[in-house]
């Protein structure tokens, strides 16, 4: 160090002496960050859940009690809407697998390299557009005198008409790509010669694809699924606006919140989702999915 | 206004019992009640007007801030930023209950409250005393409007009363007939309709079911649609549960309603004047009337919150929007009658005046405004206690399924 370093310099120099230091500050901004945003939220929600309002001013009190869990877990209508929003995020997880399997593999295996630059870009382009323009549409397309009505009406069949069948068409529209890219990603990164090896060996393509391909790819339809699933866990517009009169957890939040200005109770169902992802993330973790995220 | 007396002496009779037995009753504040049934928390109306702030933050009911965005015809708040230079920002709301959620928040200078809301809002202490003194045009609001239970508390205003109308039965003129005379084709188990009904998504609906309850089942003993006790909750609660199959769907966004009627995939319904009005406009063949059995209905109030920083602004807007001509547009665009007596000579359709009853105070006493239930029965039984709001939301939740 000579006398005319400048304290810019010296600072350099000194954090170039300390590496954990310099790591740290670099680290800390972002952790405090997601901690602040994250944790501390979720944290706040646990903690609300314990609390209720004034049925009257709706102001929040403060003081502790079991009854918001006691409620969620005695009232049969909440086991009815947590057993009908996991059986239609794990339906529209399965359809979207099902319809993304073969248009990803098309676009990793089969496609050539231009062609596969422009069917992620085709697969990505729903996304441009708003969420709500989306569902409206959907809205439209299923209604009493809208196209999927024509089109069925010479066969003698009509459209699902609103309700969960078509709040599971419109999430399984929604949200496709969040499974095609990932999926894409995984068969993507499978090598060809595994493939060719597979066939060198006598397998049909059958058995290459049961006994290569699948497991290999699984962990990304896993961590697409993740996807599809926990955004069906937590949506609430789309079955508000196709969905009839039925509704979601997200529905039982959003009014609680919007509508009886219950935040506590609103807190208390908002833990469901979260305990049922961390269920559902202890249970393929073995998979290797998160690591294709 | 032999309801208002009825309910008033109810009321007395329950302070009268709380004060007796000390504060051992249900009463949520922790204090004695007032007339209301609690005691607002201890507010001061603005004394006079300052300087215009600039900004104006509006929560609104659709239909009742206009600004031309949603039909360029239709425009009051730019000749009020013009007057005033008071930049207004309006949010629309969908139900009372968000408007209460929203209020909360802090955000907004003035709310045009129903009265399932208002004295939420002035228990929370959300909004303040308002000094009639200082918006000028209150001396021409109809008297049968002004200092009444959900727009003041002890006498004290808490707000400008601003209109009032019925949530109306619609249908589908093409679809529908004979013309319906009652609510039966929407409670009705054997309604030919099934799968067509489109009914108001809130808690406060379960009162429609008690209005049809009071006129079709008499011996509940329904006297009031927002002071039900258990056997008569149970029953209008019974009554939703069973039209649960029967609907189309569950309107909030009078839009989304607008647009099923249209698209004819709801047929009959509740709704209020200014759907119809709009899905008219559109073309579509739509009727609505005041069934045989009365409706529910909303008589608005416009408030100031406590913490507003705009209240000049907030007082002028207050000012402006009950004036004689400007109450007479949102009037005749919302479909509801005009608070301000003047506000008649101004419609530019003169009939309608006629049509929304707008100086008859015997028809606008038949309406069951909405009110927020509470454990004090409004109806003024002193030996009982009825569903409060929250057992409402509760039930609603569950009607839904």
């Amino acid at each position: 160090m000579t006398a005319v370093s400048t304290p810019s310099d010296r600072v350099s120099a000194y954090f170039h002496r300390k590496p954990r230091l310099r790591l740290g500050l670099l680290l800390g901004a972002p952790m405090l960050w997601l901690g602040l945003a994250y944790l501390v939220a979720l944290g706040a929600l646990f903690v609300t859940a314990f609390w209720s309002t004034d049925v009257f001013t709706g102001n929040v009190v403060t003081d502790w009690s079991l009854d918001n869990f006691v409620t969620l877990f005695s009232d049969s209508v909440y086991h009815t809407i947590t057993l009908r929003t996991v059986g239609i995020a794990l339906l529209v997880t399965v359809i979207d697998a099902v319809i993304a399997f073969p248009m990803a593999f098309a676009m990793a295996k089969l496609a050539s390299p231009r062609a596969q630059r422009i069917l992620v870009i085709a697969v990505m382009t729903p996304l441009w557009a708003s969420y709500l323009v989306k569902a409206y549409a959907w809205r439209t397309l299923l209604s009493g005198n809208g196209v999927l009505n024509w089109l069925l009406s010479p066969f003698g069949g009509t459209g699902p008409g609103y309700g969960i069948t078509a709040t599971v068409i419109t999430l399984c529209y929604l949200w496709l790509p969040y499974m095609i890219l990932p999926i894409y990603a995984g068969l993507e990164r499978l090598p060809d010669s595994l493939v060719d090896a597979s066939g060198d060996l006598g397998a049909r393509s059958p058995r290459t694809f049961r006994s290569v391909i699948l497991p290999l790819a699984f962990p990304a339809i896993v961590a697409g699924s993740i996807f599809t699933f926990s955004l069906s866990l937590g949506d609430y517009i789309a079955v508000k606006i196709v969905g009839g009169t039925s509704q979601m957890l997200g529905n039982v939040v959003y009014d609680n919140i919007g509508a009886a200005g219950n935040l506590p109770f609103a807190a208390t169902v908002g833990l469901v989702p979260v305990v049922i992802m961390l269920v559902y993330l202890a249970a393929v973790r073995r998979t290797g999915a998160l690591n294709n995220l | 206004m032999k309801n208002r007396k009825t309910l008033f002496a109810g009321l007395c009779g329950v302070s009268l019992l709380l004060a007796a037995c000390g504060t051992s009753g249900s009463d949520s504040a922790g204090s004695a009640p007032g007339a209301q049934g609690f005691t607002p928390p201890k507010l001061a109306a603005l004394t006079q007007l300052g300087q215009a702030e600039g900004q104006l933050n509006v929560l609104a009911w659709p239909g009742y801030a206009e600004n031309g965005s949603n039909d360029p015809k239709v425009n009051w708040v730019t000749p009020f930023e013009q007057q005033t230079g008071c930049k207004v920002n309006v949010k629309p709301f969908g139900t009372s209950d968000e408007a209460v959620t929203l209020m909360k928040t802090g955000q907004y200078d003035v709310v045009s409250a129903s009265g399932d809301a208002s004295l939420r809002l002035v228990a929370s202490g959300d909004v303040e005393p308002v000094n009639t003194a200082l918006v000028p045009n209150y001396n021409d609001v109809y008297p049968f409007l002004k200092n009444k239970s959900w727009n003041s508390v002890n006498n004290v205003a808490y707000g400008i009363p601003h209109g009032w109308g019925a949530n109306v039965l619609t249908w589908r003129t093409d679809k529908v007939s004979p013309e319906p005379k009652s609510w039966s084709p929407m409670f009705e188990p054997t309604s030919p309709f099934k799968g067509k009904i489109i009914a108001y998504d809130s808690p406060i609906y379960i009162a429609d079911a008690a209005v049809y309850l009071m006129a079709h089942q008499p011996d509940l003993g329904i006297k009031n649609p927002y002071a039900l006790d258990d056997k008569q909750f149970a029953a209008a609660v019974d009554l939703l549960k069973k039209q649960r199959p029967q609907v189309e769907e569950y309107w909030s966004d009078y839009l989304k309603e607008a647009q099923s009627l249209k698209s004819a995939d709801g047929t009959i319904g509740t709704a209020w004047q200014v759907t119809v009005n709009l899905a008219k406009s559109q073309g579509v063949p739509i009727a609505a009337t005041v069934p045989s059995e009365g409706a529910t209905g909303w008589s608005d109030t416009w408030m100031v919150a406590a913490k507003s920083q705009h209240k000049t602004c907030a007082y002028k807007w207050m000012d402006y929007v009950v004036s004689p001509k400007v109450n007479a547009q949102v009037a005749e665009y919302f479909g509801e009658a005009p608070a301000n007596s003047k506000a008649c000579a101004e419609f530019t359709d003169k009939s309608l005046c006629g049509t929304y009853h707008a100086n008859d105070a015997a028809y606008a006493a038949k309406i069951q405004y909405w009110t927020t239930p509470i454990p004090q029965c409004l109806d003024g039984r002193t030996d009982i206690e009825c569903k409060d709001y929250g057992a409402w939301t509760r039930a609603w939740t569950e009607i839904k399924g």
